[in-house]
């Protein structure tokens, strides 16, 4: 863990920051966003694979003519669930232990990392392998290996390379997005044994990923996944993926332990029709990923784990759940498209949301996952363009909660002594008494006007002196007008009233 | 805190996380409109067409043939990509197997000898023209999972009277296998790939790095 804020970009990526959810405040979006524009490579990686993808998930959507359709179901089916989250939850407990299946509780990251841990440490295994989850980044589930003397191989693409470079996620779907082949061709000839010839092919740089991993997958007794979606009429768990590690470990190790939030519970299996045609054509802009995986409990003799061990977590999703506007959150199903269309996302890239959730949906999940007051620069994260509800599909309004999310940290400032004590509330202080009385308000404009002089550039004015600057430190104001509407109608009835006016009439 | 305490928890949580929900309120009393596409109105020639097109587009190769000349499709595929070991399953129909290559037939093969077959055959479950997509589901013929991952080529059967048109349909065939522990079920689209790299497709990772999905007329 860091002792102070990133200042620099390789600080602002290293795996040193844990970042959010947890206990702690994170660095405000803005100091962070700072660092990463400062990156012209970051800047040039990110514009052409958000403008890429973006393409690419459009003629996906667009060649399906019940689109629309299919977005309103994904959306009722996750409300549903959401409002009934207890009734299913014990409906998929109770399938997945009918199947051979065995079900843990985790209300938070440390009782699920204990809970793994003794899992692993049962089996006497020092290496694991793992296929790609957000949950258990949520949980530094590695980092908690690691304590008891367990490693943890990422098997994902591009998790092994963030991994292997020490480096966090900065996108859901492909974690090193931030990196292009040349920096990748580097950091494998640097920790990958016999890599002297690697070109930047990404062809020979997948193959080198290949071969350092399949002893790996042939020789580990556990895995550890997360889920896309668990059902809870079957019991049936679904894994989602592109290039068959995770197919390899949830079919070769003997033991399989699945961590998954409580809110990726679906109530039956004919839902996956619908998610099984949101999600490829959302993330990756495919009409289906190459692989999904779907089992029931544990595997029959031969074919896979034959202990299987599904792990349900809290870890703050109630208090999402408690927020009955905010609660559509959950509906998410990290599919990332709502990313890839953010113009704020497409800039600062996903290190600077500081969250195992960055850009829009990280911008309204992560707050409410550790409460506003160790995220509030989160939800101004935002141009509030709306673009992310448009390519959400379920439909999460996510705009709408951003607004409702600020209207909290407004709140919460105002509740506590620093925050009423705050440039901006004292700024707003005084412009509320300015406001609640005709005469201060003249008075005010005026003064205005005298002092504005030498700050206009271009017509506006860039930067207001004292408490004032908190509001123009993100944007400009118009001056006062030389004459104020109060001003003309003042002399308009005057001249109204003298003679020649009413000669005109 | 111990197991049960930990369910009881979450579960308190969730309750009153909820208080806003009326209490006389059922699951089903939320609507779900499913007015999407559950079934396709293509002629079958046209699902069939659509389906081997979207298959190509993955760099999959697909071959069509007629039930009697399946099996010398199956040889010819064999010949063509060098495969001169081939997987099947213990209970690969009868005619299917080539004659003129080195047959490895479960079960018990190990995982050495997954990893050095040239590769496997098996017949499916279903297909999606939709999406391109064959599903395996561990019914007949189609053997465990490991047989259709590790060997480098994965040659899959599939007959006309297979090939559904959208995912939908797909979903209501596979219910059956969903409960049981004993069937599970991939969704294969195209051969491994991954687009991690600047998104860029790069097929072949970890999985087969090639597919071939022969299509056989139903008999008329």
């Amino acid at each position: 863990m860091s002792r102070h804020a990133p200042t620099t970009r390789a600080e602002l990526m290293s795996r040193d920051v844990a970042p959010l959810p947890t206990n702690a405040p994170a660095q405000p979006f803005p100091e962070a966003a700072r660092i990463s524009l400062a990156d012209v490579q970051l800047r040039r990686n990110m514009g052409k694979v958000t403008t890429t993808i973006r393409a690419k998930r459009a003629k996906a959507v667009a060649e399906m003519p019940d689109w629309e359709a299919l977005r309103e179901a994904g959306r009722a089916i996750k409300d549903r669930t959401l409002r009934h989250l207890d009734h299913y939850l014990i409906q998929l407990e109770q399938a997945v232990t009918r199947a051979g299946g065995k079900v843990h509780w985790a209300a938070d990251a440390a009782e699920a990392n204990r809970i793994i841990a003794g899992l692993v440490q049962s089996h006497q295994t020092k290496e694991v392998v793992k296929i790609k989850s957000l949950t258990t980044d949520e949980l530094g589930l590695n980092e908690a290996l690691r304590e008891i003397g367990v490693e943890a191989f990422e098997t994902d693409l591009a998790e092994l390379i963030i991994q292997l470079a020490g480096e966090r996620s900065s996108h859901i779907l492909v974690p090193a997005i931030h990196k292009n082949r040349a920096e990748i061709r580097a950091l494998f000839r640097r920790r990958l044994a016999d890599t002297e010839n690697l070109t930047d092919e990404p062809k020979a740089l997948a193959a080198a990923a290949r071969a350092h991993l399949r002893k790996k997958f042939l020789s580990a007794k556990v895995a550890i996944s997360g889920a896309n979606f668990g059902v809870a009429e079957t019991g049936s768990i679904c894994i989602v993926e592109s290039e068959g590690n995770g197919r390899m470990c949830l079919t070769l190790p003997r033991v399989l332990i699945s961590v998954m939030g409580i809110e990726k519970v679906i109530p039956s299996w004919r839902d996956l029709e619908v998610y099984l045609q949101l999600l490829p054509r959302s993330s990756t802009a495919e009409r289906m990923n190459p692989y999904t995986s779907i089992w029931t409990g544990a595997s029959a003799p031969g074919d896979g784990p034959e202990e299987f061990h599904l792990v349900l977590l809290d870890n703050g999703r109630t208090k999402v759940l408690a927020d009955s506007f905010g609660r559509q959150a959950l509906q998410c199903i990290r599919c990332s498209a709502c990313l890839n269309v953010c113009p704020v996302y497409e800039r600062t890239g996903g290190h600077a949301y500081n969250s195992v959730y960055p850009g829009p949906i990280g911008a309204i999940l992560t707050p409410q996952l550790v409460g506003v007051h160790n995220a509030g620069s989160l939800p101004y994260a935002s141009s509030l363009c709306g673009a992310c509800y448009d390519a959400c599909p379920v439909k999460i309004n996510i705009p709408q909660v951003l607004v409702h999310l600020r209207g909290k940290v407004v709140e919460h400032k105002r509740e506590s002594l620093s925050g009423r004590l705050a440039p901006e509330a004292l700024a707003m202080k005084t412009l509320g008494k300015v406001f609640t009385s005709p005469k201060r308000f003249e008075r005010f404009q005026k003064l205005g006007r005298l002092g504005q002089r030498l700050k206009i550039h271009n017509g506006m004015i860039e930067s207001l002196p004292g408490q004032l600057g908190g509001w123009t430190a993100v944007r400009d104001v118009y001056p006062v007008a030389p004459e104020t509407f109060r001003e003309w109608w003042l002399r308009r009835s005057e001249s109204k009233t003298s003679p020649n006016r009413e000669g005109q009439s | 805190m111990s197991a049960n305490s930990a369910r009881e928890a979450v579960f308190g949580k969730i309750r009153s996380a909820l208080k806003d929900v009326p209490k006389s309120e059922q699951p089903d009393d939320v609507a779900v409109d499913r007015s999407y596409l559950t079934a396709s109105d293509e002629s079958r020639p046209e699902l069939i067409r659509q389906f081997i097109e979207r298959v190509e587009e993955y760099r999959a190769k697909v071959r069509t043939t007629s039930p009697d000349d399946l099996p010398r499709v199956i040889a010819e595929s064999c010949a063509d990509n060098g495969i001169r070991s081939l997987v099947v399953p213990a209970d690969l129909p009868d005619g299917w197997a080539p004659t003129d290559l080195t047959l490895l037939r479960e079960p018990g093969l190990s995982i050495d000898q997954l990893e050095q077959a040239g590769g496997a055959l098996t017949a499916c479950a279903v297909g999606i023209a939709q999406t391109g997509t064959v599903v395996l589901d561990a019914g007949p013929g189609q053997g465990r999972r490991a047989i259709t991952l590790l060997p480098d080529h994965h040659l899959c059967v599939i007959f006309e009277d297979q090939i559904v048109g959208l995912v939908p349909e797909a979903i209501a065939r596979l219910h059956d296998a969903a409960s049981r522990p004993d069937r599970p079920i991939t969704f294969i689209s195209g051969p491994s790939a991954t687009s991690d790299i600047e998104l860029n497709r790069v097929e072949g990772v970890h999985g087969p790095r090639r597919l071939e999905v022969i299509v056989v007329a139903s008999s008329a």
